[in-house]
């Protein structure tokens, strides 16, 4: 993500998630490359639109979860069969039928901390980060298509302008951020 | 998410509301001054507060006898208060993770609140076990870390330190969870206000901007810990189930506890978001999105996992008689019977009988009606779980060793006392916090509002116009 050197944005807010969604659909069609996007809300389709590939998390949750298991099943099986056997009512010291609710727990928790802390992480979110927005009204009921316009020709910069006017963009500005 | 939304639906968010009515309606109590009935409500649950902590003190400081247990009765009001807490949390799993993967609209008007409620009430719960081993200061030697003496583990074969790992997972991905879907939400309040307001709620939304990757990412995320969090609570319960089930205790020792405390849990939590719920859209004023349609969904829930309760009751009875074993049958005999009949009539009574009344259409979105049920289903099940704890303990193999045990001003203390901690958590939830999830309601304005849908809605709207292409 782009946030660390300071960059020029051109940005038109909508009114509603139909009108950005057919803008996007407009920009795809004339190969305007858009910056990024932003909603109040997840809107559904629009990762499609923009041509986002799925995110991987899945891949590393189920790798942390692995992980859970992995710590708990081994770690109990070691405790009782290698560093402290004890003999529980008879029956054998490697009992793994009653590992199996531990087990569970750490798999669970191993994967839910580690999907969090990487989610945060690849999103470039922490607390008491400030990322500069375009508007205030963006987390409340707008919706925004950003444009880059570091090193772009006032021909490129008016086709975007137009682009926004003609999509129906209630409110184009831009901002340094 | 999915665009098909049956006709026949009602609309989950009245009003007519626009995307900026939801952020108004729903940030704005946040904003003003607390009123009057927030003010006395937190003025009761301070006071509760302090009789928790200082029947905690008490207890503490003089040991565990101060509550009259006895060696027959070795598990009182502590163990029923710690069970009956941790029931009431699962509620909040059940609507924001099980509806999730079910895909219920009607979960986001109620999740958030109910999502607190559920780490609000795994902090009461957990009280119980720690006050209980009376050298609270030890209560560290409960998780498996290298120690001097030894090193000595912990009993990984035992049900009680399955609880603590449990429980502790519970508390985590609970709180993960719902900070996840908060945190959008602290960005819209963020983006409302200025000064120090402004500062403390940047740094509680992590700099959310609402970009289009983000929310990908974070809808990936809440699939997969919705994912987790199902089978997790029902993991939470099961467990919990196994500290009597495992034992060799006729009326514990039955393979039907688990599904029959899961179906337990998410009986008593739903009745506690609906006593919480009832209150917070009357006083917030949240009715255009806690609607009628909210409150019947809910009480469908508690009809049927009432009704689950209440075949287990009877499958007990049952198999306790066709056993043939005369321990089992005097246990269950006891239960009824016996000198703690009562709380045995009054756990059938509430949790059995009275939620029938909830075929009736017409008493579903009753909401006086509702308000009393969640009450009464409250009571039952706290009973439910005195009359497997203590009336099973007061009956044991030796006559000899029988016994009755009344809680003392300690007891009773902590318990009334941990609702006053419940209250004083949820209230300060309802004034930092919004208490809808907002992203998400306007996530389904389009498929729900009443503008767009049923008897209200207007011509020139279709439901279906953000979703016509893929």
């Amino acid at each position: 993500m782009s946030q660390n050197k300071s960059k020029e944005v051109l940005f038109g807010l909508y009114d509603d998630e139909t009108d950005l969604m057919d803008a996007i659909r407009v920009a795809n069609k004339e190969h305007l490359e858009i910056d990024e996007v932003f909603t109040p809300f997840p809107v559904h389709g629009l990762d499609h639109l923009l041509h986002f590939e799925e995110s991987r998390l899945h891949i590393a949750g189920f790798v942390y979860g692995a992980m859970g298991t992995l710590t708990a099943f081994l770690f109990m099986s070691w405790v009782f069969t290698r560093d402290w056997p004890i003999i529980f009512g008879g029956k054998p010291y490697w009992s793994v039928p009653a590992f199996i609710p531990i087990t569970f727990e750490l798999t669970v928790l191993f994967c839910a901390i580690g999907m969090v802390v990487s989610y945060y992480t690849v999103n470039g979110l922490a607390p008491g980060i400030t990322i500069p927005t375009l508007h205030d009204r963006i987390t409340d009921d707008k919706f925004c298509i950003a444009f880059n316009t570091n090193g772009a020709s006032a021909q490129d910069i008016g086709n975007m302008k137009d682009f926004l006017s003609k999509t129906g963009a209630s409110l184009i500005d831009s901002k340094v951020v | 998410m999915s665009a098909v939304v049956s006709p026949i639906r009602e609309p989950l968010i009245t009003g007519s509301k626009t995307y900026h009515d939801i952020t108004e309606d729903i940030c704005g109590p946040t904003e003003r001054a607390p009123g009057l009935l927030w003010t006395i409500a937190m003025a009761l649950s301070v006071a509760g507060l302090a009789t928790f902590a200082f029947s905690v003190f008490w207890t503490v400081y003089f040991g565990i006898g101060t509550w009259d247990l006895n060696r027959t009765i070795g598990w009182g009001w502590d163990i029923t208060n710690f069970v009956w807490w941790i029931g009431i949390g699962h509620a909040g799993t059940l609507i924001s993770a099980i509806l999730l993967l079910f895909r219920q609209k009607w979960r986001t008007g109620v999740n958030r609140a109910a999502e607190a409620m559920t780490i609000f009430a795994v902090i009461c719960a957990g009280q119980f076990p720690l006050i209980h081993m009376g050298r609270i200061w030890l209560a560290f030697f409960i998780f498996p870390y290298p120690n001097t003496r030894g090193p000595l583990w912990v009993n990984f074969n035992s049900p009680l330190l399955w609880d603590v790992f449990a429980i502790s997972t519970y508390f985590t991905v609970s709180i993960l969870f719902w900070y996840t879907g908060l945190v959008p939400d602290f960005a819209t309040m963020r983006d409302r206000s200025t000064g120090m307001r402004r500062k403390i709620y940047n740094f509680l939304s992590f700099g959310w901007t609402g970009s289009a990757k983000h929310w990908q990412r974070f809808e990936s995320l809440s699939l997969i810990l919705a994912g987790l969090a199902t089978p997790l609570v029902l993991s939470v319960h099961t467990i919990v189930s196994f500290d009597f089930a495992t034992s060799v205790i006729p009326g514990w020792h039955t393979t039907i506890f688990p599904p029959y405390f899961v179906a337990g849990a998410i009986f008593s939590g739903f009745a506690m978001v609906l006593t919480l719920m009832l209150i917070a859209r009357k006083v917030l004023h949240l009715e255009d999105y806690i609607t009628l349609e909210h409150i019947e969904s809910m009480n469908k829930v508690i009809l049927l996992t009432g009704s689950i309760v209440g075949t287990a009751y009877l499958t007990e009875l049952f198999i306790s008689w066709y056993s043939g074993y005369i321990y089992e049958q005097f246990a269950f005999f006891n239960r009824a019977l016996g000198p703690y009949w009562w709380s045995y009539f009054g756990m059938m009574a509430c949790n059995v009988l009275s939620p029938q009344i909830f075929w009736f259409k017409k008493y579903r979105r009753s909401i006086f009606v509702t308000f009393f049920m969640s009450i009464f289903i409250n009571i039952g099940m706290w009973f439910e779980r005195f009359v497997i704890i203590a009336t099973t303990l007061a009956r044991d193999y030796l006559p000899s060793s029988w016994s009755y045990y009344v809680p003392t001003w300690v007891e009773i203390g902590i318990f009334v006392g941990s609702m006053g901690l419940f209250f004083v958590l949820f209230l300060l939830f309802t004034r930092v916090a919004p208490v809808v999830a907002i992203a998400e309601v306007k996530s389904i304005l389009k498929t729900s509002g009443d503008q767009y849908k049923g008897k209200n809605a207007m011509p020139h709207h279709h439901a279906h116009d953000d979703h016509g292409h893929h």
